[in-house]
């Protein structure tokens, strides 16, 4: 799985992008933690942020969804900013979050997708209709009446990524839902979440498995000690590293004037 | 040992014929510490949820006072509803010293710290991404005290139980706004010293063993209840 897989349906938004953010800071201990000038993703697309551990990944998944504002800057759902309790806590509405740790909770497996619609107000009856439309889609049907705390680890990822869905959000946020599965349960997971986007979700996934990134994404950034070293096509960047540290952490290629690296494993 | 084996004997006895003055006592006992852990169940899971959750200027000291309330002596807390309650107290005109609402009162403020503090640790013992995941959602915050306490369910029913535990055994909170009154305000524990005082241990021992059976089969529909819920 080495060839980057072609875009889904690329619907080019003439209009603002589904998630962009302006010069992001995020400070912890006085000491910078995150430096983000921008970065954003479009309508149907879908946007890896690759880093090593402690690059900020998931500090700036956080901010991305809403759930911890930035010391300064700004992110903007379709070009509405998020600024204040009351803009976040709406616009978060429009996104969707799922991360390794599927954390399904009490009750059984429909509950939980059905969960972030009765939290839009949903009537039930809907709100299970849909669940079990966006399970069966995710390929975990059969599971709905089961208890969550019953189901297998793949198949718990399943109901958090239905989850996540359930509520048609603009974006889509990952965290790693992807790692720590067994080859098989991986690949299949993978492919079965890529059929069940919808051709207008904007995903932003955030990783450190590099296959994972180019498997699956349209764009790379690179992310390192909370800032970005590149961004650009998925193709370009494992191609073309824009410099050293980007080449190892893309593990393939050579910057263009730098001597021989190790390549990272 | 003959001075066990009577009392022994002796409590079987009365409680086989259902003593009326044990069954008083027992029934008012349940009434108390019930209504007591009622008003903790009411009060301090959510204030423990909300604690747990909030982030603002003196949690800590917050916190700390709520921790130090879990282990507050019943005298003072007797004390200290006795002297709001007193007739010429605060809270006099009431006229509920030596009333059974006195001492569900007094009960309650030594199982709200406790219930409060034990509902707070188990919420925080929640993964803190739990918590962001459940946000992400679409939870307004009360939403998520919902959902978390949900998720907290096994621990802040053995909160719930800690709360019981404590009040259904403490004497000197219930002795003192009680006053220890026959028929009203007259429960196990302070019973239980009364008979020993007379030197009356037959009596006192029917009433000890009442009060552990009672503990035992409250703590047993409780541990069912989460038993049940468990994963």
């Amino acid at each position: 799985m080495t060839t980057p897989a072609p875009a889904r349906s690329p619907i080019r938004s003439i209009a603002a992008p589904a998630l962009e953010t302006r010069d992001l800071v995020v400070r912890r201990d006085g000491a910078f933690r995150l430096e983000v000038a921008r970065l954003a993703v479009g309508a149907g697309r879908t946007l890896a942020v690759l880093g090593v551990n402690g690059a900020g990944k998931s500090t700036l998944l956080e901010v991305l969804a809403l759930l911890r504002s930035p010391d300064s800057g700004v992110v903007c759902v379709h070009g509405e900013a998020a600024r204040g309790p009351a803009a976040r806590r709406r616009l978060r509405l429009r996104l969707g979050l799922a991360l390794q740790d599927p954390f399904l909770l009490r009750g059984k497996v429909i509950d939980n997708v059905a969960l972030p619609l009765r939290l839009r107000g949903v009537a039930a009856a809907e709100a299970r209709r849909r669940a079990v439309a966006w399970l069966d889609r995710l390929g975990v049907a059969g599971l709905a009446e089961r208890r969550a705390t019953q189901v297998s680890g793949g198949e718990a990822r399943r109901v958090s990524l239905a989850r996540a869905l359930a509520a048609d959000p603009d974006v889509l946020l990952l965290d790693e839902p992807f790692a720590a599965l067994d080859p098989p349960t991986h690949d299949g997971l993978l492919r079965d979440f890529r059929d069940a986007l919808d051709a207008r979700t904007a995903v932003i996934l955030v990783t450190h498995d590099r296959v994972e990134a180019q498997t699956i994404a349209d764009e790379v950034a690179i992310l390192h000690a909370g800032r970005i070293l590149q961004w650009g096509p998925a193709p370009e960047v494992f191609a073309r590293p824009a410099d050293p540290t980007v080449a190892s952490i893309v593990g393939n290629g050579r910057p263009p004037e730098a001597p021989a690296l190790p390549i990272g494993t | 040992m003959d001075l066990i084996f009577e009392g022994l004997r002796e409590a079987i006895r009365k409680i086989a014929t259902l003593d009326p003055a044990l069954r008083e006592a027992a029934l008012r006992t349940l009434q108390v510490s019930g209504t007591a852990t009622l008003v903790s169940l009411v009060i301090g899971v959510p204030a423990g949820v909300a604690l747990a959750l909030s982030r603002f200027r003196g949690r800590t000291f917050v916190v700390s006072l709520v921790n130090t309330g879990m282990g507050l002596p019943p005298v003072v807390v007797g004390l200290f509803v006795m002297i709001l309650l007193w007739r010429s107290g605060p809270l006099g005109g009431l006229g509920l010293l030596y009333t059974p609402t006195a001492m569900i009162v007094a009960q309650s403020l030594i199982a709200i710290p406790l219930v409060t503090g034990l509902s707070l640790a188990a919420v925080q013992a929640l993964p803190p991404r739990l918590l962001l995941q459940v946000r992400a959602l679409g939870a307004t915050p009360v939403q998520c005290a919902g959902i978390l306490a949900r998720e907290a369910q096994l621990p802040i029913l053995a909160a719930l139980m800690a709360g019981f535990g404590a009040v259904v055994s403490e004497v000197g909170a219930s002795l003192m706004v009680g006053g220890n009154i026959r028929g009203s305000t007259r429960v196990l524990t302070t019973a239980t010293v009364l008979e020993a005082g007379k030197g009356n241990f037959a009596g006192a021992i029917a009433l000890g063993i009442v009060l552990l059976a009672l503990a035992y089969s409250i703590n047993v529909v409780l541990t069912r209840l989460q038993q049940r819920s468990r994963p």
